[in-house]
């Protein structure tokens, strides 16, 4: 008999296509995905090298980091860097003929959209990308995690990764959820609970019921931000849910190569008596809705609680929060539920699929934005946008005052023009709190698409629950 | 790649936590398509105001640490995005070696594979190289892959781990695709198998 294995031993298992002496393996690449700004210089390095890419069915290329999301933006991007590098995606596409999504395309969106919606991402799949968020496809029990640039042309090459084997976490989520929590909720209270380096060196597997429970897009959202809590990668095992999203999507198989996938993903779990190095669990009826206060994603706190002071922590993070809360800008003892805020941003690869957007649509619903807040609503794809609007979501936000945004991944890295000013205070959907990182000096609050959206009406953060 | 055998260099101290990417490079200048001149960008947002003037307190600005070779730095290092641009913002300001008490784990990666050392240590070493890097340029730090071992100014001298194959790869300047290369064969019939035994991917 065969030793149990975790589910990230039988992908793993299933992926090595050489293991040396050391541990060290080439573990083969089912799905590589490519956007604008971290790929060009791996194309560069394989036109010196005078190199094919091995796979060029297995790889996609979307732009999405630099792309404007006005609609005027079939007129092109102004920004000329901007610009060169989308147009250098372009042609290292064709050159080297992967499949590509090009700006103008329905079908374009953040690659971490675009490659669950078309069926690229599979149960089973070893999926990287030059992008740590890359992590999102484990919600569909693909092994996905984010490379460097070195390492998307070494892909590029040889369709393998030099890697060592991570250390098994898990992460369990006991029970039901309670009204107002969301997918969002409970990653950022994982974070908050194991720290945003807990998960170094480890692939967290997420279970429990309250994960069972979650549509895929919220699973997308729990595993997106696995690299957050500093994690290589995320899962979460395949089942029915798994195998209903992904049935009939352009490139999930079908006919009789369906049947042999899916015998083979029904496989795809955690065997009974399977070690773990770490384990983590959570009462889901313990987890409020929940805000970040400070500029790193573990600085999470329940919207019901006050802005905590530098004295609460211990060793560097004192330094840290205290470092925090001057960018931030807030007083410690300051209820988190009375801080004004400027801006909303809903979208992003961890917030911009459909079901956030309903979320966010039906607490907007009828309703306007506070006076003086610049509100974004930003849908993760072309086909979400097309979707939302279809339900009248689209509709919805912009009765509310929103601007309703072309796809693309926006003031969540803020690569391209939307951004905060210094010092304006953002209800945001993304994954990132890092100083600067919606726009110099800006101040990040993360929260879901819910909790975002009552900020938006209310102008201040606010417990989703008080408007339910 | 550029082979890294032993350093002797100033150390820069940053005794923060969680320094991340976004710190490292900001993205304003993940436009190029370039590898090289991102070393005037390092940690821009925080060695820069927003008139583009130095922050004279920030500690790459400060006259004894302009040609720091090594940066000294809290837990977690380079946490955050997957950016090649953050080591090579790092190498091309003339940065050859991290030492920190942990570090995330695409940064890590990515240092290797630009001929950067990071280093791990248990944190009561680093806070000892943390002082040593607070004398500025009297504290001289010379750091041999070859024998995994850091010499502090006073001639005090403590020891590493690192990755045998990644300091493999460091000492001899290797490519990885070249290496990765040579076991095609490997990856050849990896890819027969696979057609078989799971033909839809």
């Amino acid at each position: 008999m065969t030793a149990p294995k975790t589910l990230y031993d039988k992908i793993w298992d299933a992926h090595v296509a050489h293991e040396a002496e050391d541990g060290t393996c080439l573990l083969y690449i089912d799905r590589h995905l490519v956007h604008e700004v971290t790929s060009p210089q791996a194309f560069e390095g394989l036109r010196m090298a005078g190199r094919p890419v091995r796979a060029p069915e297995k790889t996609i290329a979307v732009p999405d980091h630099n792309v404007p999301t006005t609609t005027d933006r079939e007129q092109g991007i102004k920004n000329e860097e901007s610009r060169i590098q989308v147009e250098a995606l372009d042609k290292n596409a064709k050159d080297f003929g992967i499949n590509y999504y090009p700006v103008d395309d329905i079908r374009q969106g953040i690659v971490h959209i675009v490659g669950p919606e078309q069926g690229w991402t599979l149960p089973g799949m070893t999926v990287v990308c030059g992008d740590s968020h890359t992590a999102t496809h484990g919600a569909f029990g693909a092994l996905a995690h984010g490379i460097g640039t070195s390492e998307v042309e070494h892909v590029l090459a040889t369709q393998t990764l030099i890697q060592k084997k991570s250390r098994n976490m898990k992460v369990e989520i006991t029970g039901k959820l309670r009204p107002g929590v969301t997918a969002k909720d409970i990653t950022l209270a994982v974070i908050g609970e194991t720290g945003t380096a807990g998960g170094t060196g480890y692939v967290i597997e997420y279970c429990g019921e309250a994960i069972r429970d979650l549509s895929m897009e919220g699973r997308m959202t729990v595993c997106n931000m696995a690299i957050e809590g500093g994690a290589r990668a995320g899962l979460i095992a395949p089942d029915e849910t798994t195998f209903e999203y992904v049935k009939g999507r352009p490139h999930a198989p079908k006919g009789a190569q369906w049947e042999a996938a899916l015998n083979w993903w029904k496989t795809l779990y955690t065997d009974e008596g399977a070690e773990f190095d770490k384990v983590v669990t959570i009462r889901g009826e313990d987890i409020a809705p929940v805000v970040t206060w400070g500029t790193s994603p573990e600085d999470v706190l329940p919207i019901t609680d006050t802005v905590p002071a530098p004295e609460d922590f211990e060793g560097g993070k004192v330094d840290a929060a205290r470092r925090s809360l001057e960018y931030m800008g807030l007083t410690p003892g300051t209820p988190l539920s009375e801080v004004p805020i400027d801006a909303v941003f809903i979208g992003s690869c961890t917030n911009g699929r459909i079901e956030d957007l309903r979320a966010a649509a039906e607490i907007v619903k009828g309703k306007k934005i506070a006076q003086g807040v610049r509100g974004m609503v930003v849908p993760g794809s072309g086909l979400v946008r097309a979707q939302a609007e279809e339900e009248g979501l689209a509709e919805i936000f912009e009765d509310a005052g929103f601007e309703w945004r072309m796809a693309g991944c926006s003031m969540c890295l803020a690569m391209n023009p939307d951004q905060l000013a210094p010092q304006e205070r953002c209800a945001s959907t993304s994954n990132r709190n890092f100083e600067g990182r919606q726009g110099f000096k800006g101040r990040t609050h993360l929260m879901s698409p819910a909790m975002a959206a009552a900020a938006a009406i209310t102008g201040r953060l606010t417990d989703v629950r008080e408007v339910m | 790649m550029d082979k890294f055998t032993t350093l002797t260099g100033i150390a820069a101290p940053l005794p923060l936590i969680n320094v991340d990417t976004d710190m490292i490079i900001p993205k304003q200048f993940l436009k190029t398509i370039k590898r090289s001149g991102l070393g005037v960008n390092l940690f821009d947002e925080m060695r820069f105001d927003s008139e583009g003037k130095e922050v004279p307190d920030f500690v790459l600005n400060k006259p004894a640490y302009r040609n720091a070779e090594i940066l000294v730095c809290g837990e977690n290092f380079g946490c955050g995005s997957s950016r090649e641009h953050a080591p090579w913002a790092i190498k091309d300001f003339g940065i050859r070696c991290v030492i920190a008490p942990s570090f995330a784990d695409i940064f890590f990666n990515n240092c290797f594979k630009n001929g950067i050392l990071p280093i791990v240590l248990p944190q009561a070493e680093v806070d000892k190289l943390m002082d040593d890097a607070e004398r500025g340029s009297n504290a001289i730090i010379t750091v041999d892959l070859e024998n995994q071992t850091i010499t502090g100014p006073d001639g005090g001298s403590i020891s590493f781990e690192v990755d045998a194959f990644k300091k493999h790869c460091l000492l001899n300047g290797l490519d990885d695709i070249g290496l990765t290369m040579e076991k095609v064969a490997s990856i050849d019939s990896f890819e027969e198998a696979a057609a078989q035994s799971r033909p839809w991917v």
